[in-house]
């Protein structure tokens, strides 16, 4: 592995490709840093964003009218907003609001840092697109079907749960991969934030060894193969799910 | 007999009522309503603000205001050109993928899979970076300011993004069009510019909305790379302000306001005329 390393160090000193992650240990530790952030910030807002397009996709066929309206509001303020002005709205605005705690050493800090408020923006953005996302596989559902859930006794939500959810996922599914692609890569936006995700630590990179270039390069690269294994995963997953007679 | 057996059959009984299809939409009585309650709002603020050193808020951000609509009215203008160059080279792109000529055909493919698959940031970055400052052609010194070089870098997204609208609406298009126009003796360019290529505007009208929407909210992302819009500004003004605190949500919330009056109508329209454009199958 070492040879491999110094490899990269001979190619910076013959041609000038620095490619300072691969031979310096500490860009290395760096860059992986980086990298299992990017990815531990994009899990836990597809995690939570689905949660809320489910939820949300409930909540607007409620039966109340101002459920229905309450959601449509969320929608259409988080669909029709700059995701980077939502998430410094709730970074310096909403987290200005709440109460500070001792940081151990005499000083304040907030209660949330930069990650928790990075997570909670990209999922409410993400999230108010999977509600439309998820509403339409709902709607997709014929009626016939939860009519005849009805005739055999199910209750609301053992409909949604055992009957349209499992339909509408289905029809759901290409659009909810296209949307977890962006949510993806949205998440670079949690460089403004200073969350030390994967596009902060290359600048960091860059900025000590002044090899843009390169470091750009890898960064495209980088979230290239990232996609490429979400869609990857997606659509083994869609393959998996097909219903013979469902669905296109 | 019959009458008799359908009172007492439970399952009629039970019948749901019909889930009513009232979804909201604002109208423009709605924005009405919202100053009003943004004025009534402001009255106690107006009160509170006793010491007479401190302006309250709403006034503070009334004093901001011409500013920071400048600085969106820039945020449009960088929207607007990177959609229009995006789209011209997108659609050249398209065009290309599209080609009969597999060489051309697997590049367009491979740029525009690049360039979709990144994210917009990162290509924001790429282009601030890598391009020149100024540009030598002929002895002519042409200078690249900062929020050229973002237009260009937000174009690059869009162009990827109008080459995928441009592939898909001409795939969409039944082969009976192509075959038709065939045997009519029109040539390939004839076929794809009197044929093909009109039919697929309507198609590709709601997508290209629907993009540039996008785009238009992704233009703050240039107040990341130090182009002075409205995002820029709004920090500045909240700094110059004293960093108070209580300024944060009206100064944020405003621009969250100017984006979504400007954006909302589109996404609106988007939908009037993907509704009417609609295929009924």
């Amino acid at each position: 592995m070492e040879a491999f390393y110094d490899w990269f160090r001979v190619l910076y000193e013959t041609t000038g490709i620095n490619l300072p992650f691969l031979y310096d240990s500490y860009d290395r530790d760096r860059m992986f840093f980086g990298f299992f952030m990017t990815i531990k910030l994009s899990l836990v807002c597809l995690f939570f964003s689905i949660i809320i397009g489910i939820i949300g996709a409930w909540l607007q066929n409620s039966p109340f009218k101002w459920t229905r309206r309450f959601m449509n509001g969320y929608i259409q303020l988080f669909r029709n907003t700059p995701p980077l002005v939502q998430l410094y709205f709730f970074y310096f605005a909403i987290s200005s609001l709440l109460p500070t705690v001792s940081n151990g050493y005499g000083g304040q800090q907030p209660i949330l840092g930069g990650f928790a408020w990075a997570a909670i923006s990209l999922s409410f953005f993400a999230g108010a697109f999977n509600v439309e996302i998820f509403r339409s596989g709902i709607e997709a559902v014929p009626e016939s079907t939860i009519e005849a859930a009805e005739a055999l006794g199910f209750s609301r939500l053992t409909i949604y749960t055992h009957i349209t959810m499992p339909l509408a996922i289905r029809v759901a599914l290409p659009a909810l991969n296209n949307n977890l692609v962006n949510l993806v890569k949205t998440t670079t936006l949690a460089y403004a934030i200073a969350v030390p995700e994967m596009l902060y630590e290359a600048n960091q990179i860059w900025s000590d060894n002044v090899n843009v270039t390169e470091m750009m390069f890898f960064l495209l690269l980088v979230y290239f193969g990232l996609v490429g294994v979400l869609v990857w995963g997606m659509n083994s997953w869609e393959r998996k799910l097909k219903l013979p007679g469902f669905g296109a | 007999m019959n009458n008799q057996t359908h009172k007492i059959m439970p399952v009629m009984m039970l019948t749901p009522k019909p889930r009513p299809d009232d979804r909201f939409q604002l109208r423009p009585w709605h924005g009405l309503v919202l100053i009003v309650v943004c004025i009534a709002a402001s009255i106690p603020a107006a009160f509170a603000a006793t010491d007479p050193g401190r302006a309250s808020t709403w006034d503070i951000l009334v004093q901001w205001m011409p500013l920071l609509l400048k600085g969106f009215i820039f945020n449009i203008i960088i929207s607007i050109s990177a959609m229009a160059l995006g789209t011209l080279a997108g659609a050249a792109l398209g065009l290309g993928q599209i080609s009969l000529n597999p060489v051309v055909r697997k590049f367009a493919w491979i740029t525009t899979q690049f360039f979709r698959n990144a994210p917009w940031l990162v290509l924001l970055f790429f282009a601030m970076f890598l391009l020149p400052f100024e540009w030598k052609i002929f002895g002519l010194t042409i200078p690249l300011p900062d929020w050229l070089k973002a237009m260009f870098g937000l174009a690059l997204p869009v162009m990827a993004n109008v080459s995928e609208i441009v592939r898909g609406a001409v795939v969409s298009l039944p082969s009976g069009q192509w075959e038709a126009a065939e045997s009519l003796a029109f040539s390939r360019t004839q076929v794809l510019w009197r044929i093909i290529l009109p039919q697929c505007v309507k198609r590709m009208l709601p997508p290209w909305m629907n993009l540039y929407s996008i785009l238009t909210m992704a233009t703050v992302l240039a107040s990341i790379v130090g182009v002075s819009e409205v995002m820029t500004l709004t920090g500045q003004a909240l700094a110059a302000e004293g960093g108070r605190s209580d300024l944060l949500i009206p100064f944020y919330s405003f621009v969250l306001f100017l984006f979504f009056v400007y954006c909302y109508p589109i996404a609106r329209l988007t939908v009037r005329l993907e509704k009417k454009f609609a295929v009924k199958t």
